[in-house]
């Protein structure tokens, strides 16, 4: 068996082309990927101008809010592209180089202040985006939207803190600055206090009745007025968000991309080698020659799978290392990495040997193992809860028959230390490899006979 | 019919055999033997069955009735169709199936090979670069490394120059006469028959018209087609086959 081993590697080594793809595509997704995930700053880039005047202030009544900083607080949350007009925006945009523009307009605090007038104007900030395809679109309005909704957040607390103090002036008292003045506040208490100790000195009568009056209002004012504060506060987040969450082993995303980079070429490379090298075995007619004694059909199989193995774990390690250098990988675990990709290719491998078995071409069969591998795959990255529960039903039943979810699973739970147990997915594995082995001798059987 | 001139050591017994492939009946109830050392030369027009009794007898293939024994594991088979990898050199193909029958010395097997098929200089060669023959040459040398004692060749001067086909012949001869090989081979070429084959299976259709030696066919066809007697074998044998209906 070792020969005919020998011999798949020496015919792959023949095939340039081959094994160029077969190397070089695993190395192009590794490179690929971990650009994508180290290179996307997990900060979008956006074009930033700041059109307010330095000493423009929020002012609520007669008082100005310390500057509160929007160029930091923008900067804070996204990459800051500092642009010098809307032209040089617009082409940051256009070019692609930032996902968004964030202009704020020179009148912006006017336009704020305006709120507290008797003729309000909406404060506006311009935004600029480039809405060549749907997803981003999608993705850059979430993110405009959060970062708006952030700004708002923080001018409304303010307002609301600020809100909050001349409340308590005119419940409490107190002093109050006003265009250099300082003036004494007497604040309700304070008033009810000297009306009730005025009060005796009053004859009974309509005076005093009066008086009473005044006191009960300011004692219901107050009350009143008094939960007024807390409720402003509250109004600036109605909503406190409590997250739990439920399934604690989601890997982190540039893990579970890793995953799915990996074992995509594993699928790819051990499905399409073996059903490749078993249909080669019939296209040159060796087939019968060799089941003629010299090794079994079950040797043949095992060979073939051990070839997909052999070449699987090979090129996808080389592919794991090549991102170890875009994304800190957990080396000590690499015996587990190992386990999950024997496992996943052996199950791929003889999935691959079914349908290598069943036809009689190369290049058919090259064919079949494509359109059965890549819709399975991209099935199997379909998330609970994105399609209705009957179809994800469908999917994940069509998803359990191939190997290549389990052999994800597997992968995420190796490559993740904090991931799920693989367990699971190896016995899931094991399974599958039996099952399909089963499927490719009786296929063997059935379309190889002469 | 006449009866073939097996002895009681057969090393080789096939009994009304029968092959169908879909509605077509390949073979109609083969009755053959073959004894230790004996060269049968196999006859007939396209698709009478010459494959398809070989490979039932190579073990490739079952027959749908009718019985084989042959010696389990010591049957050579050098198909119609070169077996080889195409994408390997000359060296590579015959070390490799060397190995695979657990040669003692896989390397002395192969050298001893590419001798025989005059291939030693270009044993580095890939082999889909070589010519048909050079390819044939190989197929029949990889039949050649079973070493068996039934050895089952389909067409295999197919495509090989005079010289090789003298070459073939006296290595199959040899394996045979000193050997004891029991040879079995198919072949268009009548001469080759007349002059190789100890003995003649003719095949038409599926069934057996003749079973013996070449001076028994030429008897038959003088018999029963007298008209072609004067004219070659080769054109006397066709009409021969055209007053049995083929
Ligand atoms: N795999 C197959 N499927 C269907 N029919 C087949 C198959 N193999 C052979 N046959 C049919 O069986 C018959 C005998 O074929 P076979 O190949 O044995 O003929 P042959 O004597 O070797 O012919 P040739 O001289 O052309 O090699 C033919 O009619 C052929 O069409
Ligand atoms: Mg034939």
């Amino acid at each position: 068996m070792r020969w005919l081993l020998l011999k798949d590697l020496q015919i792959l080594r023949r095939s340039p082309l081959q094994a160029f793809l077969l190397v070089a595509w695993p190395v192009l997704i590794a490179v690929l990927v971990g650009l994508a995930i180290s290179g996307s700053p997990s900060k979008p880039r956006i074009a930033f101008l700041n059109e307010v005047p330095t000493d423009a202030r929020v002012s609520v009544g007669t008082s100005q809010l310390p500057n509160i900083g929007v160029s930091d607080r923008v900067c804070e949350r996204v990459e800051c592209v500092h642009v010098k007009n809307r032209a040089e925006a617009v082409e940051e945009v256009r070019s692609g180089d930032v996902l968004a523009a964030l202009i704020l307009p020179a009148g912006l605090v006017d336009q704020i202040n305006s709120l507290s007038t008797p003729s309000p104007a909406t404060p506006k900030v311009e935004v600029i985006v480039n809405e060549e395809d749907p997803v981003k679109a999608r993705l850059v309005n979430d993110r405009i939207n959060s970062l708006l909704t952030q700004a708002n957040l923080v001018i409304a607390r303010r307002i609301a803190t600020e809100g909050g103090k001349f409340l308590n002036l005119v419940l409490d008292g107190g002093r109050f600055t006003v265009i250099g003045q300082t003036i004494q506040i007497l604040g309700l208490r304070n008033s009810a206090r000297i009306l009730k100790a005025l009060r005796p000195a009053l004859p009974p009568g309509p005076l005093r009745n009066s008086i009473d009056q005044v006191i009960q209002f300011t004692t219901l004012a107050r009350s009143n007025l008094g939960t007024a504060g807390p409720l402003l506060t509250r109004l600036t987040q109605p909503i406190a968000v409590d997250k739990q969450v439920v399934n604690a082993s989601t890997p982190p995303l540039e893990v579970f991309a890793i995953a799915v980079a990996a074992t995509f070429t594993l699928a790819f490379v051990t499905v399409l080698l073996v059903a490749g090298s078993l249909a080669l075995e019939r296209e040159e007619n060796a087939f019968p020659r060799l089941t003629r004694g010299l090794v079994s059909r079950s040797a043949l199989l095992t060979e073939k799978v051990a070839l997909g193995v052999v070449v699987g774990v090979v090129v996808t390690l080389l592919m794991l290392a090549g991102l170890a250098l875009f994304v800190p990988l957990h080396w000590s675990r690499v015996g587990l990495w190992v386990v999950a990709i024997v496992a996943g290719a052996a199950a791929l491998g003889a999935a691959g040997a079914a349908l290598g078995a069943a036809a009689r071409e190369v290049r058919a069969v090259s064919l079949l193992a494509f359109m059965v591998t890549l819709p399975v795959a991209f099935l199997s990255l379909i998330p609970s809860g994105t399609v209705g529960p009957g179809l994800y039903d469908a999917v994940k039943l069509l998803t359990a028959l191939f190997p290549f979810k389990p052999a994800l699973q597997a992968m995420t739970g190796a490559l993740d230390p904090g991931g799920p147990s693989i367990a699971a997915a190896l016995g899931h594995l094991a399974i599958l490899t039996a099952v399909y082995g089963s499927l490719a001798r009786f296929a063997l059987r059935r379309f190889a006979s002469v | 019919m006449e009866a073939g001139n097996a002895t009681s050591a057969a090393v080789l017994q096939a009994r009304e055999l029968v092959k169908r492939f879909g509605g077509r009946e390949a073979l109609r109830g083969i009755d053959f033997e073959a004894a230790a050392g004996e060269l049968v030369a196999v006859i007939g027009p396209n698709g009478a069955g010459k494959t398809t009794l070989l490979s039932i007898l190579a073990g490739i293939s079952r027959p749908d009735g009718g019985e084989v024994h042959v010696p389990q594991g010591e049957v050579g088979w050098v198909p119609q169709q070169a077996a080889l990898y195409r994408r390997l050199t000359v060296e590579e193909n015959l070390m490799l199936f060397a190995r695979l029958e657990k040669h003692e010395d896989p390397r002395a097997s192969t050298e001893q090979m590419l001798e025989l098929t005059g291939l030693t200089e270009r044993r580095g060669e890939i082999v889909a670069r070589l010519s048909g023959g050079n390819q044939q040459r190989i197929n029949i040398a990889i039949g050649l490394l079973a070493r068996p004692s039934v050895l089952l060749l389909d067409e295999p001067s197919v495509g090989l120059d005079p010289r090789q086909r003298a070459r073939l012949w006296e290595f199959v001869s040899a394996l045979a006469s000193e050997g004891g090989t029991t040879v079995i081979f198919s072949t268009h070429d009548i001469q080759e028959a007349e002059r190789y084959g100890g003995r003649l299976l003719v095949l038409a259709d599926g069934e057996a018209l003749f079973d013996g030696s070449a001076d028994g066919l030429r008897e038959a066809v003088r018999r029963e087609a007298p008209e072609a007697a004067d004219q070659d074998f080769e054109t006397a044998f066709v009409a021969f086959l055209h007053h049995r209906g083929h």
